[in-house]
Formats: structure tokens, sequence, C-alpha cells
């Protein structure tokens, strides 16, 4: 089936050229020599005060990474990219070093305005309210180009026993804390990207999770590429303790540039027994025009470690920007009885293309996973759901549920599946469906004996599934979000 | 890792360029066939035996499992042929005309070619290669544009084979069973085969290999098969070969308009087997059913490797694939549906279940979907695990001890996929060997 017009018109509200979030802000900035050599990865890490054996480590990645190929398996094609002709640090120029948010440059706190995220407490205090009739709170940590500018709610994060900072000041604060856990779920031979931003990475936001607690508000991360030619090679480090919860979002725009820029960030979660964490994300860096000019080239390398037993992983994503994406949120489910999950929803334009899906590595015992995926490509974008799920031979009682479903709008257009699925262990089961018409019969049967249509019933059951973890997010995030899924299921083609 | 790597040539490979240079000259046809050959062993040589990062191949690696190239099987002698005479006939006593190969060439003595149906023309490749026919000529190597390294492979050393040619509009109401015979030494075996079934026509083919099962043998067999506007053809497969065999098969086929394909490969022998069917599909509306099913136990390596091409309108394609391991076996599906820009109405349905009788079984399943046009039907479902316990203990409790409440249950599950052979003897014949496979089951 063709798609349905509401749907069509949806899509066109997002259209590459309605990019809202394309201006700069125009600030000096302190930049690294153009290029990449020891010479830089030694400059990033004196800028940042980090101790000697983080310069060590980001030297060893260095090394390695210049032994090692660009990956060329992916769905995606672009002109080779020149590693030598990047900033890959950019820094808005200080003054000197702040002691309140009135310090901070106001143009980058019009930026952050301009961009719906206030950076005053008291104003996210104001902010928007919840249908129950609280106020939502959310501890924002602002990443300008290569450093984070300010974060928020820092004192009442404390009072808990959070830890919510700047990657590169918990390197001086927490530095064992962060040695003990950095590079153990993407190790910094992981892969070409990962390997670049582990030499190169700047800043990114740190958490940790005290055993027990239950993090106090939404932790947010806002992501913003402003200078030109530059990279971002941002990192994140999530750790939550024994019983403890966390629910942490991450936002990103970049101006409307005709050049492409490089966006190759690592994500690492950990969680212990009991603990879960819940990570969302909306992607909307720049698309690129109509034709394909400019956008961004977003190669992430997200990850996350169910350590503990019983403990859980969710990654929400909604991607609708970068010019490419390529991107697949893992989760490796070690401790017995974790559980993994991925609700994802991709919608490309113009000639945006999408290479995006998950892993699933089932080691522990009755490890549970589901993955959700939709694909919306319109335009003469190539969006392509990838994903593994696999076995240890001692994953007994491993279950995984996959569904992934496309969307064509327009013949111009290309949706792709390619699933990899390894069991091998007998007591696993594992169920892969593309289909609109294989969602739990007994549910659709339920529902169309109560009059609704099969479509009705299937996007009753997969809307209410997405929104449930929607609505999770804060209102903010949460308004963007439900304008990009209100979007029908009419003509999906597996 | 992304580690910058350039192969070095493996032991086998040399061997094979060794096997090519020696045999090249004794191969069967000259100039336009020759230079075939040529251009196709340049490009085996160019891209070497498939290994685990050829992503086609991701999971049979060739060049780890092939560690030795055998040389070209020598012609049968006696012995061979009156081994081939008394054994019994994997199809059973289904009616169907038997055309005998052993050591991968053409046995007449053994074969049925007597009283052919009008409009039904079968040659030996040898022959047909050797006299340079424009009817194989003109379609040999250009079924469908493939770059495959064991296709490759196997057009620059095709030894023997059978050419087939249906008349347009005539039925072939007999079922022709191409019986392959491997080796009893270990040797390899290259064989090309050529259908050709014009508008209308109507034919099915039977394909089995077997093979003595304490020979190391390679087999590498390839046919090319032409479908007109409005035909019918059903092709189904058996894989029997012998337990240290290598088995590596492709099914090149291109499918005309308003035409009928059935195909269903069913495995139960071989060390290593890999089974690839390319499927194009050229002309609208067409309705067509690939299924399979493998039935594996000890340290068998099955690997089905399909490719369902839509480029017309309109067209059907229904896939459903088995596997039954026990073991240690390790069954692989590998299934991708391309719908074209303007394939517009293609309908197609893909769906993979495993069955994994032992903890030590693996099944890796890769169905893929490659869409570029919007008003289309596909899908794709892919399942793995263990019998039902609940089932399981409804039959127990009906008193039906385990072993053959668990029969029961394999044999409705593979039946689900030989339900789609449209003969029905064909059909009795299958449900059997599933049963019997099933009865040896400790």
């Amino acid at each position: 089936m063709p798609a349905v017009q509401e749907t069509v018109d949806q899509v066109r509200r997002i259209d590459v050229d309605k990019y809202k979030y394309g201006f700069v802000t125009d600030i000096e900035s302190d930049k690294a020599a153009k290029g990449l050599s020891e010479e830089t990865v030694r400059f990033i890490s004196a800028k940042k005060g980090e101790p000697e054996w983080m310069l060590q480590w980001r030297l060893e990645a260095f090394r390695h990474w210049q032994t090692m190929r660009e990956p060329k398996w992916a769905r995606v094609h672009y002109p080779p990219i020149d590693y030598q002709d990047l900033y890959y640090y950019s820094a808005p120029k200080k003054k000197k070093s702040l002691k309140s948010l009135d310090e901070l440059d106001p143009e980058i706190l019009r930026t952050y305005e301009k961009l719906g995220i206030p950076l005053r407490e008291q104003e996210i205090l104001a902010g928007v309210e919840r249908p129950d009739g609280t106020r939502s709170r959310v501890a924002v940590d602002a990443v300008f180009d290569s450093v984070s500018v300010a974060t928020t709610f820092q004192k009442e994060l404390k009072q808990a026993g959070v830890i919510f900072m700047p990657i590169s000041e918990a390197l001086r604060e927490h530095p064992d804390l962060v040695r003990k856990y950095l590079g153990t779920v993407v190790p910094a031979t992981d892969n070409f990207f990962a390997t670049l931003n582990s030499a190169v990475f700047s800043d990114g936001s740190f958490v940790y999770v005290p055993p027990g607690v239950r993090c106090p508000m939404e932790l947010s991360t806002y992501f913003r590429i402003n200078e030109k030619n530059t990279g971002q090679f941002e990192r994140t480090l999530i750790i939550a303790d024994k019983g403890s919860y966390v629910s942490y979002l991450e936002g990103c725009t970049a101006p409307s540039r005709d050049e492409n820029q490089l966006h190759a960030a690592v994500v690492e979660l950990i969680a212990h027994d009991d603990a879960e964490i819940k990570y969302s994300t909306i992607q909307n860096w720049y698309p690129g025009d109509k034709e394909g000019k400019g956008g961004i080239y977003n190669f992430v390398t997200k990850r996350g470690e169910c350590r503990g037993a019983r403990s859980k992983i969710s990654w929400t994503q909604l991607e609708t920007g970068s010019a490419i994406t390529w991107k697949y949120p893992s989760c490796i489910l070690r401790g017995d009885d974790s559980r993994g999950e991925f609700y994802s929803i991709a919608i490309s334009n113009g000639r945006q293309q999408v290479d995006s899906g998950t892993k699933m590595w089932h080691f522990g015992k009755n490890t549970t996973s589901r993955i959700i995926s939709k694909g919306i490509a319109a335009g003469r974008s190539n969006n392509t759901y990838r994903g593994l799920v696999t076995t240890s031979r001692g994953a007994t009682g491993a279950r995984n549920f996959t569904a992934c479903d496309s969307l064509l709008i327009g013949d111009k257009a290309g949706a792709h599946t390619i699933p990899y699925i390894e069991a091998k262990n007998s007591k696993a089961v594992f169920e892969h469906e593309a289909t609109t018409s294989k969602i739990s019969d007994d549910i659709l049967f339920y529902c169309r004996q109560r009059g609704l249509s099969a479509e009705e019933a299937v996007a009753l059951v997969v809307n209410g599934f997405v929104k449930d973890v929607l609505q999770q997010l804060p209102m903010e995030f949460a308004v963007e979000a439900q304008k990009l899924i209100s979007i029908s299921l009419e003509g999906s083609v597996g | 890792m992304n580690v910058d790597v350039k192969p070095m040539k493996t032991a086998a490979e040399l061997s094979l360029a060794g096997v090519y240079a020696t045999a090249k000259a004794r191969l069967p046809g000259g100039g336009a066939v020759a230079a075939l050959r040529e251009s196709a062993f340049r490009s085996f040589d160019a891209q070497g035996l498939p290994h685990r990062r050829i992503e086609e191949w991701k999971y049979t690696d060739l060049r780890a499992l092939m560690r030795e190239a055998r040389t070209v099987a020598a012609p049968p002698d006696a012995a061979a042929k009156d081994r081939a005479k008394v054994a019994p006939c994997v199809i059973g006593d289904v009616e169907c005309r038997r055309i005998v190969f052993i050591n991968g060439v053409f046995v007449p003595e053994l074969s049925d070619l007597s009283a052919l149906e009008p409009g039904l023309t079968i040659l030996s490749m040898a022959e047909a290669l050797a006299k340079g026919d424009v009817r194989v000529t003109q379609h040999l190597g250009k079924v469908l544009d493939n770059n495959d390294a064991a296709l490759a492979l196997n057009t620059a050393l095709m030894g023997d084979g059978i050419f087939i040619h249906v008349a347009a509009g005539a039925a072939v109401d007999k079922p022709l069973h191409l019986s392959f015979f491997g080796p009893d030494t270990p040797a390899s075996v290259f064989t090309r085969s050529l259908v050709v079934v014009e508008k209308a026509g109507r034919a099915m083919l039977i394909e089995s290999h077997e093979g003595a099962s304490d020979a190391d043998y390679q087999v590498n067999a390839a046919i090319e098969l032409v479908v007109g506007d409005e035909a019918h053809v059903d092709h189904v497969k058996l894989i029997a070969e012998g337990v240290k065999a290598l088995h590596v098969s492709t099914l090149l086929a291109s499918i005309g308009a308003r035409a009928r394909f059935n195909d269903f490969t069913f495995t139960t022998g071989g060390a290593v087997v890999r089974n690839q069917v390319f499927l194009r599909f050229d002309g609208a509306d067409t309705v067509a059913g690939i299924r399979g099913a493998n039935l594996l136990d000890g340290k068998q390596h099955v690997d089905t490797t399909l490719v369902a091409d839509h480029h017309a309108v309109g067209c059907q394609s229904r896939e459903l694939f088995k596997a039954v391991l026990d073991g240690d076996s390790h069954s692989i599906f590998q299934g991708k549906i391309i719908v074209q820009p303007g394939a517009q109405k293609t309908d197609a349905r893909m769906m993979t279940q495993a069955l994994l009788l032992s903890d030590r079984a693996e099944s890796d399943n890769k169905p893929e979907l490659e869409i570029f046009a919007d008003d289309v039907q596909c899908g794709h479902g892919a399942t793995a695990g263990a019998l039902d316990q609940n089932l399981l203990f409804y039959l127990k409790a009906r008193g039906i001890p385990q072993k053959e409440a668990e029969a029961l249950l394999i044999q409705s599950f593979v039946g689900e996929a030989i339900e789609g052979i449209e003969h029905a003897g064909l059909r009795e014949v299958l449900l059997e060997a599933v049963a019997a496979h099933l009865a040896a089951r400790k």
C-alpha cells in the first residue's frame, strides 16, 4: 500500500529544507591547529589538564587508528573524508573561569535559548507543566563544539550523590572512577570512528549514580556544533551502580553549512546489578539541503553493558537529522536476567542516508531483549535497518523479539532491512518479524473483535507501545517526538 | 577490527590455478567458450576463495573450510557405473526420465533418452560445448549477471552437464531426474547445465546429488535456467552427498511474465554445503515459490543463500525455509528480496525457521529486504528455538512416548515447507525421508 496523505504531510513538515536550527552563533573561538597528529592529541589532553595515563591512552588509540581503514560495509556513500582538513578542537574563548552562568558569553546563552534549551535553573523550574501538575526538571550539560559550557543543577544532584559533569572535569575530580570504566564497553581499538574518538575526544558528559539512588531528575546533554570545519568528538560515560536508576537524554543540532561536518561520538553505559539506564536521543543534526549538499556525518558508537544481574538498558532514538547516520546503539547482556531494549524511529528525507539499528549480545542466562524499529524514507533518501541478535552457548533461556517496519514515501526512496539472527543455544527463543500482520495475533484478534480494523489494531498496539516509552521523555522532548511518531503505519513494507 | 590485510593465496587457491592450467586444454569448447572460461578464471583468481570478509559468504568461510582443492575426477570406470546402476533411487518409484552423471560425466547407458516428448531436446553439455551449439552458447553465462567467485570457478572448469530445451507450448509430463553421483576418490567435479523452457512450456526437474560416504570429494554444480513467459517450471533438488563431501551449487534463473516457478531444496547430506539461488523476475505477474528444508546432524555446515530480484510489476514470491538441527550442526539462511525501482505491486514474503534440538547446534539467519518501490508488500520473519514444551506435554499426556512426540512435531514443522511441492509422489518421498531421518535419531 502507498503511504496515506496524513503521513506524507507529517513527513513534509520535517523535510530537510525546513531545518530550523541552521543559524550560526558569532563568537570567537580557540582552536587547535588544523589536522591530526600526535601533537593534536597532546594539545587536547594538555588543554584539558588531563593525567598522564589519559594522554597515554589517547596516544595508544591514535597509533592504532593510523593502522585502521575506514569501514565500507554500511549502505552509505560519501566522498572520502580528509582527516587532515579538520579542526579537532574548538572552544568558545574564555575570559576567565566561570563562577556562574551570568559570566557565560551571552551569545552562547542566546544560542541555547533560541534552541529552546534554557540553561538558567529558574527558567527550567518555571518550564513546562506536566499533565499531573508537577513541573518537569531537567539538568542540562551544554556542549558547544568541543567543550561543555554549562552544567545545571549540579548542587542538587550532588546532594543525591549523583555525579553529573563534563567528562573533562570528571577526569580531574574523579580520575579513578573514570579510569575504572572508560573504554570497558567500547574499547579504544573498537572500530575506526570509536578509535578516532578515543584519541581526540574533547568533552561529553560523565554520570555516576551511586548504589540504590534513583536520580532525582532527568539528565540531559545538548550538543551543538557551531564552528566551521570542526569535527565534534564527544564521549559520554554513564555508570548506574547497584539498584540505581537514571534517565538520560541527548539532543543535537548544527548550523546549515555547505560542507559536511564530522561527528564521531562514543557513548558507554554500564549498569550494575538491578540498575536501570534509560538513554534517549533526539538526533537533529543538519541534514544537508534538498540536493544533498552539506550536512553532518553522524558516525557514532553507542554501546551499553548490563554488567549486573537483573539490570536493564533501554535505548530510545528519534533520528531525523544528519546527512549520513551510521549508528548502532547496542546492549551487551552479561548479567543473568538482564534486559536490553531498543526503540527507534528513523525518518529520512532529501538525500539523507541512514544505516542504523542495534546489536543485542546475549551472554547471561534468561536475558531478554526487544527491538522495535520504524524507518520512514521519503524524497531520495535511503533508510537501512541493520541489526544483530546473537547468543553465546551459555545464554540459556535468552529471548528476543524484533519488529522492524519500513515505510516508503514516493518512488525515489529506498528502505532496507538487514537483520542478523544467530542462535547458538536451543533454549533460546528468537523471533523476528517485519510484517505488520504478525504482531501478536491474540491482541490483534482482541482489538478486531471490538470493531477496529486490522490496521487500526496494529497502529494501536505499536503506537501505544512506542508512545509509552516516549512519554517518559520530558515534555520539551516529548512534544517534538510526538509530532514525529504520530505517523500512520499504513503502507508499511516490512 | 578494520586493519588492512591483503590475503595471501591459500594452498587451495594455488592448486585451483594449477588445476585450471592443466585442465583447460582438454575442457570442452573452443573459441567463445574458452574465452568465457578464461575471463571467469581471471575473475575467480582476482577474488580468491570467498571468506567471511565477503558479506555474501559471511557465515561460510570457504577459505577456511576448503583447505585443499582436489584434482578433477577421472571419467567413471565400469565398477562405478555398476554401483550407480544398482544404487536405490533417491526418489523412490516416482515415475521420471532419469539422466545420470557419474564423476561429473554424462552416462548415456544409464540414462533414458528414448522416445523424448515432442518439443523436448536433451544434449550432453560436453557435446554441446564441443560443437559450439548456438542454442547453448547464446545463453551460457548470460542468464544472469553474477560475479560470485564459486560460480566463476564453475564457469572456468565446467566439464559436463546437460542441456535441456523445451519448445514453446510443449508440455513435458514426465519429470526429468538429473541424478549426480560423486566420485569415490578425493577428487572434484564441476558440472554445468542449461535448461531453457520456452513460452508456455511445462517441465519438472528433479536434481539429486549423492556420493560415497568415505570419499572426501568436492562438487561445484551450477544450473542456468530460463523460464519463458507463461511457462511453468518445477525444480526440486535433493542434496544427499556423502558425509565428507563439500558441495557448492548455484541456480541462476531468469523468469518471464505470467510464469510459474516452484523451487525446493532438501538437504540431508554433505559436510559443507552451500546452496545458492539467484532469481530475477523479468516479466510481470509471475508467481514463484522458493522453499527448502535442512535436516542436519553431526558437524554438518549447510548454507542456503537466496536472492530474489524483482524487476517487474506485480510479481509474487514466497520463500519458506526450515532447518532441524541436531548434534554440532550449523545451518545458515541468507535471503534477500530486492524490489527494483518500478517493480510496483510486488508481493514478497520470506520466512525462515530453525529448530534447535541440541545445545551445540547453531542457526544463523539473515533475511534481508532491499526496497526501492513504494507500493509493495514485503515482509520477512525469522524464528529460532527449541521444540515447544507445551506441545510436547500435550502429546505425552495423551500417551505418546517422548521420542515419537518429538518426531511428530518435527515432521509437521518440516512438512509445512514440503507441502509447497506440487508433485504429490515426490512430496510423499520427502515426507518418508523425514520420517526415516527422525527414526534414526538417537
